[in-house]
């Protein structure tokens, strides 16, 4: 991966570059015209949000399991990222909404579960630089459960009666909305990628100062 | 003509889009409070008719999100980078107290 990290940032970088060329070539929606393009980092925010908290569970499960660091490493990792990108996607939403829906937030369900799972994050990340000791099998617990809530926040549009779009927008997306929407996808997949692989390096380097601190003190 | 208009379009947009950061700070102080929206049942106004404080502009929220998901991103990857910067220091810290590493 160490290899692949400059190439993929200037890749990264290049996509983050003509994402807005070619969000702005994308037609207006016909009933929200220019807000309709917040969509185009919104819906991306999300899933790099969902695919951080998958991440997170998956490998609290591992942790859990075979008590193996590294997964721990990639738990936290993944918590980060649902955390950083789903404050994204609670803020872009709203500022969506405030036009489209003439409120800036409304107790709907897909909105409220969506806040509930961030909240959870956001507590497994609190409990893993306050909980002390141990906090790290507790915490990863908390990931699991978090994870669990997200099909809930995903299909919640289709099984109850929101304000939200549904998840058929996603699918029946015209031409020229559909290139731009799907370039952004993949820019902000990849970005998840190098964020994953830095981050993780970060956690192995603090657990090797600890090693070595505990061996100076020996 | 055609052609120059719909250039000048799109790097409009752009603009909005990737220039945003600049405005954001502007934009947050311009936004009227909520007001919930319903579908006008006893008469229509037209929109141009409505009082400047309720004709809502599209840019300004375009504008403000696009700069939330640039900065957060920025912000982000810069934590990463200080952090990994300040662990590297203390593995050459105790890389020069453990001479045997």
């Amino acid at each position: 991966m160490q290899r692949l990290f400059l190439p993929l940032t200037i890749v990264v970088a290049a996509m983050f570059a003509y994402a807005p060329l070619m969000i702005a070539n994308a037609p207006f929606e016909s009933t929200m015209l220019l807000v309709q393009k917040i969509f185009y980092f919104h819906v991306p925010s999300w899933f790099v949000m969902f695919s951080g908290a998958f991440l997170c569970a998956g490998a609290s499960a591992v942790y859990l399991a075979k008590g193996s660091r590294d997964a721990d490493h990639y738990a936290v990792t993944g918590a980060e990222l649902a955390v950083v990108f789903g404050l994204m996607g609670l803020i872009t939403g709203p500022l969506w909404a405030r036009k489209a829906w003439g409120v800036w937030w409304e107790w709907d369900v897909k909105l409220t579960l969506a806040l509930i799972v961030w909240l959870t994050f956001v507590a497994y990340l609190l409990l893993r630089r306050y909980g002390g000791p141990g906090s790290e099998k507790l915490a990863a617990g908390v990931g699991i459960f978090g994870a669990a809530n997200i099909p809930f926040v995903y299909y919640s549009v289709n099984w109850w009666r929101t304000m939200h779009p549904k998840t058929t927008v996603v699918p029946t997306l015209g031409p020229g909305m559909r290139g731009a929407f799907w370039f952004c996808v993949l820019a902000f997949m990849l970005l998840m990628v190098l964020i994953v692989a830095a981050r993780v390096r970060l956690e192995r380097q603090r657990a090797l100062v600890d090693e070595l601190f505990l061996e100076l003190e020996d | 003509m055609t052609r120059v208009r719909s250039a000048w379009r799109v790097l409009l947009v752009w603009l909005l889009i990737a220039a945003g950061p600049a405005w954001s700070l502007t934009v947050s102080a311009q936004q009227p409070p909520p007001r919930p929206t319903k579908p006008a049942q006893d008469e229509f106004v037209p929109i141009d008719q409505l009082p400047p404080g309720e004709q809502l502009p599209a840019a300004p929220l375009l504008i403000a999100a696009y700069s939330v998901a640039w900065l957060a991103v920025a912000g982000y990857l810069f934590s990463i980078w200080r952090r990994l910067d300040r662990v590297d220091r203390d593995i050459a810290e105790a890389g020069r107290r453990l001479p045997r590493i």
